[in-house]
């Protein structure tokens, strides 16, 4: 397969009055054409600013580009200017969001809305682009297609909405699509639709997906590789097999030993001790050692660096090394 | 293969159930859609009713002074100067309303004032209105420096008395109909300017302005297809209630004698001349001005009001 992106070494500060925060420091990642990669992580670990940073949609100031590339289709997406990286947005590289009962703006018809991205990437009048705007919703199986297309947000259900989100998306056939969370705030049923829905589309174009999500659930259902990032770092990276069934990073087994399972009495539910450190104040060593029950002393001392276990598996754990897997 | 040319049924099995178009029941009680909610609580309003019927008869007289005003407002006819109300048994007609001390008939100044005090009302917050939104909706969209620069000036706009900036303007440029509504337009502009930048900043941050960020459109269409047309609820909200404070604000300054010149018919001049004669029992022709001044701004507050409740709902539990 051919490599889409390659992120390098991204660094993103925030410079904010309690002092600077590290929300990615020194990321490493590549997502190849067709590919499924999602990147887990608990709140604030950095996975929603690392894809953010890649459609430059991160406020500057009070946040920093510290340092890295990502190289999409030969050139550093990074070091776009605001009119090149504009061309990029929602034509080459789509992005979905979390809340898709916000996502549209409510003055103006679906229509108007899918149709303006399509005019504005493609060039086509807005007859034209008002075609394909049905065609798109037909494409996302919106029932009716024709006479929603005339509809205002409110009118449409979230799961219709997160539909017409992706259909905008999508309207321009994207090399990448990003999904910062896009089932978070949908039913249960609905999740599995959007997702199903995603995929299939996915293999109509050959497009790569960067799926950032909490839900283990949907990573394993979706995600051909997984990253875990935990502080800004991403601390363990493999394909999703492996993540699932040999998981060498101690914060990963924590993270799946805490998802519940359905029809087994667990007992008491598992949870990570202790929080999350404040990004503006990490301990010294390895991020995770306040809360890893393996921790020993060097983790105290050093810092892990992402090493390659087996090929295709990178952990950042000092403990990883001997245990093999 | 390009999803555009994909059939139909992609996603059929997923269909929801077929729509069909919520049912109203306009004078029942059971269901109002969003869109009949504003015409539904104004006419079960009898008293913005009576306001908005009011008022639409004040502009159309405004409108048509020339015809509806009896005689012209600025000719002087001494031998009928003070003479009182029709119904006073030395009242003459034409001056329904009597005349001032010399001569011009009350009425017609009402009427011709009327449209004086409508455009000053509605060209200054006009003016005021665009030079504010614009100012906002920078302000909020780049922040930094220039919002700053801005919003400073709003500060400092709002701290000066505006009988004295009108003092000012009016000393050095002179008097008129134009820049008395320049003057006014000046004095309104950063109450506009701080509404719109604190309503951008919280539409800013909505998801649906991040994902038009995503989707590549430029700073133009975000400013206006985004922030602006979503802000537009409580600048109409605000306008509502500016028109008929700046309608005061043309009758104190004239009153004052800062205002328009004396050779324009105003409400405001003719509340002046005529309180010169006040006490001397001519009562006419100062407090028949003023009762239709009352009228022109009562009824637009009702509207104004009205307008706030049923565009903000919230504003209703506030108070």
């Amino acid at each position: 397969m051919d490599r889409l992106l390659t992120v390098r070494d991204l660094k993103i500060y925030f410079h904010i009055l309690a002092g600077t925060v590290r929300a990615v420091d020194g990321v490493d990642f590549h997502i190849d054409q067709g590919e499924t990669v999602g990147v887990v992580g608990e709140s604030g670990c950095g996975k929603s600013v690392t894809a953010m940073a890649l459609l430059q949609l991160i406020p500057m100031p009070p946040g920093e580009l510290v340092g890295g590339t990502a190289e999409f289709e030969g050139m550093d997406l990074l070091r776009f200017g605001s009119d090149q990286i504009r061309k990029v947005r929602g034509n080459r590289i789509s992005m979905i969001f979390q809340e898709p009962m916000t996502s549209l703006n409510p003055v103006f018809t679906i229509g108007n809305q899918i149709g303006e991205a399509i005019e504005l990437h493609q060039g086509l009048n807005p007859r034209q682009a008002e075609e394909k705007a049905v065609e798109m919703l037909d494409l996302v199986g919106i029932p009716d297609p024709r006479r929603r297309v005339k509809e205002y947000p409110h009118q449409l259900s979230g799961g219709m909405r997160q539909r017409v989100m992706i259909g905008m998306a999508l309207s321009c056939n994207p090399a990448l699509l990003i999904a910062d969370e896009p089932t978070t705030a949908l039913d249960v049923t609905v999740q599995a639709q959007i997702l199903e829905l995603m995929l299939d589309l996915q293999k109509k174009i050959n497009m790569s997906i960067l799926m950032i999500t909490h839900n283990l659930g949907v990573i394993a259902e979706v995600a051909n590789r997984v990253i875990v990032m935990y502080c800004g770092k991403i601390v363990e990276s493999a394909d999703v097999h492996s993540i699932f069934h040999q998981p060498m990073h101690p914060y990963t087994r924590q993270l799946l030993a805490s998802v519940p399972h359905l029809g087994v009495d667990q007992g008491r539910l598992q949870e990570i001790p202790g929080a999350v450190p404040n990004l503006y104040n990490l301990p010294p060593g390895c991020d995770f050692h306040p809360r890893c029950a393996e921790a020993a002393e060097s983790c105290q001392r050093r810092r892990p660096e992402l090493n390659a276990m087996k090929p295709g598996h990178w952990v950042a754990c000092h403990r990883a090394a001997g245990r093999g897997a | 293969m390009s999803i555009h040319s994909a059939s139909a049924n992609t996603a059929s099995h997923l269909a929801e159930a077929p729509y069909s178009p919520p049912r109203a029941r306009f004078w029942g009680f059971e269901y109002i859609p969003a869109e009949r909610q504003l015409l539904h609580s104004f006419l079960s309003n009898w008293l913005v009713l009576g306001a908005l019927a009011m008022l639409i008869l004040l502009v159309f007289i405004a409108v048509f002074a020339h015809w509806v005003a009896p005689v012209d407002p600025l000719e002087q006819t001494l031998k009928a100067r003070l003479t009182p109300p029709i119904w006073n048994e030395r009242g003459i007609s034409p001056y329904y309303l009597g005349t001032d001390r010399l001569g011009r008939d009350v009425l017609s100044n009402i009427i011709y004032g009327l449209r004086i005090s409508l455009l000053v009302g509605f060209f200054a917050v006009g003016i005021s209105m665009i030079i504010g939104l614009t100012l906002g909706l920078t302000a909020g969209y780049k922040r930094g420096f220039w919002e700053t620069f801005i919003m400073r000036a709003v500060d400092v706009q709002l701290s000066l008395p505006l009988i004295m900036v009108a003092l000012c303007f009016m000393v050095i440029f002179g008097q008129g109909l134009w820049k008395m509504i320049i003057v006014l337009a000046i004095a309104g502009w950063a109450e506009y300017a701080r509404t719109v930048r604190g309503t951008v900043l919280s539409i800013r941050e909505k998801e649906y302005v991040e994902s038009a960020h995503a989707l590549g459109f430029g700073p133009w269409t975000i400013m206006v297809k985004y922030l602006l047309i979503n802000s537009i609820t409580p600048v109409l909200v605000l306008s509502a209630v500016q028109v008929p404070r700046v309608i005061i604000l043309e009758a104190t300054l004239s009153f004052l004698g800062l205002g328009v010149p004396v050779t324009t018919p105003s409400i405001g001049l003719a509340i002046a001349r005529g309180y010169q004669v006040l006490f001397s029992g001519s009562w006419w022709a100062s407090i028949f001005p003023g009762l239709a001044l009352m009228l022109l701004v009562a009824c637009i507050n009702i509207v104004a009001d009205w307008l706030r409740d049923a565009l903000e709902p919230r504003s209703r539990e506030q108070v």
